[in-house]
């Protein structure tokens, strides 16, 4: 029987588990944590210059296929995320290991058709009505994680009990994994939604804003920019994001398309979220957030391309940018001192 | 008159033919940046921030270099050749951020066959820009088309006709911006030359033939320039002693097309990053026990 495993980004793993398991009559090993055993793996066997999320990713293939996974997805974007599946085939299959690896989207489109032709591959017993059924439950999941996350990342740093929102944030999480249907999903994001909104916080009156831009994996996978949201929250600084999983599905491309219409550092689309970061900033800027965090993995290119207007926009508006990459060998200890500074730096500006 | 300014580099190296007798045809003056030196080296790096492409950071010097010289810049866009032909995300940005590094006009034209922009399209647009009639633009525009179309024709025929060369022969896996600047590519397609080795460049095939031979090694691939560049190693394979993959540091769509094709390929291979602190006599060592070996496997 084929097991199916897939790359873990974040907490999207739950709802992709949920799809698979349900949708599919394989078994489904859910990837475990990224570890800094993980990375390891994927910094052994990657080409040199790969942008860094190839490499974990790689890591936590590796990891899938060692607890018995001999069928993996990997999904694509608008750079060369797309192309990943192909070479990563190619090096577990060195590695002896016999495993088929398929790309979900290609050439940075996802489409339906591609979706139920590799379902059907996997498994010969698939039915498209359940991938439509369960598929919708599954975004309308992504959609509840992501609203009760921005409610979480807006207040987590003022929470009065300490590690009062991650407890429950856990609980959440696992409730979500034992959903029936959009009822149930219904009511238990709405229970958790009220629980989250009693929780206790104190907010003083002149706290900072910070909003952070970036790169998808980078922004989206904690283990990837060293918990860097968690060292914000220590420090009381309420966190806004945009790039989550439910922009990235359902809203990019109409809010894209209106914005590169009405923004007048440029004129296209600058390649994978390029443009959205340029929107982001600017969107930032004018609502008086006190400074932006722009995180990228190494060697990203769209994102190494947008840099100079991002900090030409942010310059004009007179908000600081922090520029952070990371890579596997990004030390917490430097990265600290950096943000330190960042944030000290913004409370002078307050204080004047 | 206004005067446009061409920076030599990236896109330079595929439409060179195109633009020049386009603009000689509507009489429109314009100024090519010189070749690769290193005071343009050094301006690109100044220009830029420090993760950028190699190549890109060649190109940002030129355009440094034309910026107090001519009245427009030109730097047109390349999106995609269809979904499954896309480019590097450079060619879809620089554009933008040449507008917004410097203060300087841009002219520009978009070629986005997904959404139906071609490149004539693309030509009228600039001919447009620059205000001229629609009846000098067609003129212009046909006979410039036919001039690059001979003109590429010609160079395919001569780099194929080298493939039956008795003297060793090495193809040169990497994009013509790369091959054929003076601070990148030239010094090694020079010392390969000058040591009586046939050199065929990857970028000179018909692209309709190898980009079907691309995906043999990989369906999925949608990079059309690596198209270009692998199919073009398909094609010749058999015939070839060796090959020498070039690439800047850190170019995206190399690091995983190139890699995936040389763990496929089983001609000798020998894969060269340039970057800003690279140096030939570095390069030339590696190249010299290549070539000794590819010798000694030839005879």
């Amino acid at each position: 029987m084929t097991k199916v495993s897939f790359p873990i980004i974040g907490n999207y793993n739950i709802p992709a588990y949920y799809l698979l398991t349900h949708v599919l009559n394989t078994e489904v090993i859910s990837p475990p944590p990224i570890t800094s055993k993980t990375i390891e793996l994927g910094v052994k066997y990657s080409p040199d210059f790969v942008c860094t999320p190839f490499k974990y990713t790689l890591g936590t293939m590796i990891e899938g296929v060692e607890k018995g996974a001999d069928t993996l997805i990997q999904l694509g974007g608008g750079c060369r995320y797309g192309y990943y599946a192909s070479l990563q085939e190619k090096i577990l299959a060195d590695l002896n290991y016999k495993v088929k690896v398929y790309n979900l989207v290609t050439a940075g489109k996802p489409s339906l058709k591609r979706i139920i032709k590799i379902f059907k591959e996997i498994d010969s017993e698939f039915k498209s009505v359940k991938l439509f059924y369960y598929g919708l439950i599954t975004l309308k999941m992504v959609k509840y994680m992501d609203k009760i996350d921005d409610y979480i990342r807006e207040n987590i740093a003022f929470e009065v009990e300490k590690g009062s929102f991650e407890t429950l944030k856990e609980e959440m999480l696992s409730a979500f994994k034992s959903i029936k249907g959009f009822i149930s999903l219904r009511k238990t994001y709405k229970k958790y939604l009220q629980k989250f909104k009693s929780l206790k916080i104190y907010k003083p009156d002149n706290y900072l804003k910070v909003g952070v831009i970036g790169e998808l994996y980078t922004l989206m996978e904690p283990f990837a920019n060293n918990y860097l949201e968690r060292i914000l929250s220590d420090n009381k600084i309420s966190i806004k994001r945009y790039t989550t999983a439910t922009y990235l599905l359902l809203k990019k491309k109409n809010i894209m398309k209106k914005a590169l219409k009405k923004l007048k550092v440029i004129k296209y689309n600058l390649g994978a979220d390029g443009a959205d970061n340029v929107l982001n900033t600017k969107l930032l800027c004018n609502e008086g957030y006190d400074g932006i965090i722009h995180l990228k993995s190494a060697f990203c290119t769209p994102e190494i391309g947008v840099m100079p207007i991002i900090s030409k926009i942010a310059d004009e508006k007179d908000v600081p940018v922090l520029f952070l990459t990371f890579d596997a060998n990004t030390s917490e200890v430097g990265l600290k001192t950096r943000l330190e500074a960042f944030f000290d730096m913004l409370e002078m500006r307050r204080d004047k | 008159m206004n005067k446009v300014g061409m920076p030599r580099g990236i896109f330079y190296y595929y439409y060179k033919d195109l633009w020049t007798n386009f603009f000689d045809y509507l009489d429109v003056p314009y100024i090519v940046s010189p070749k690769t030196n290193k005071k343009i080296l050094r301006m690109g790096i100044k220009n830029s921030n420090d993760e950028v492409c190699f190549a890109m950071k060649v190109f940002l010097g030129h355009v440094a270099f034309l910026k107090d010289k001519c009245d427009y810049l030109f730097i047109p866009r390349i999106d995609n050749f269809k979904s499954s032909n896309q480019t590097c995300t450079n060619f879809l940005a620089l554009y933008d951020i040449v507008r917004n590094i410097f203060n300087k006009p841009v002219l520009h034209y978009n070629i986005d066959l997904e959404h139906k922009k071609t490149i004539k399209k693309g030509l009228f647009y600039l001919g447009r820009c620059l205000g001229k009639k629609d009846k000098e633009i067609r003129k212009a525009y046909r006979q410039a088309y036919k001039d690059y179309k001979e003109k590429r024709e010609l160079d395919i025929k001569e780099n194929i006709s080298k493939l039956k060369s008795e003297k060793l022969k090495i193809l040169i896996v990497a994009h013509p911006y790369i091959t054929y600047d003076e601070m990148l590519g030239k010094d090694i397609t020079d010392y390969l030359s000058s040591h009586n080795i046939e050199v065929i460049y990857s970028d000179k095939f018909n692209s309709k033939i190898t980009n079907k031979l691309a995906l043999k090694y990989s369906k999925d691939i949608y990079f059309k320039y690596n198209k270009d560049n692998i199919g073009a190693l398909k094609y010749c394979e058999n015939k070839i002693d060796g090959v020498i993959f070039l690439s800047a540091f850190p170019c995206g769509p190399d690091s995983l097309v190139n890699e995936l094709v040389m763990r496929k390929i089983k001609v000798p291979y020998l894969n060269l990053v340039l970057d800003d602190n690279s140096s030939f006599a570095g390069f030339e060592t590696r190249l010299e026990s290549f070539t000794d070996m590819l010798g000694e496997l030839h005879d």
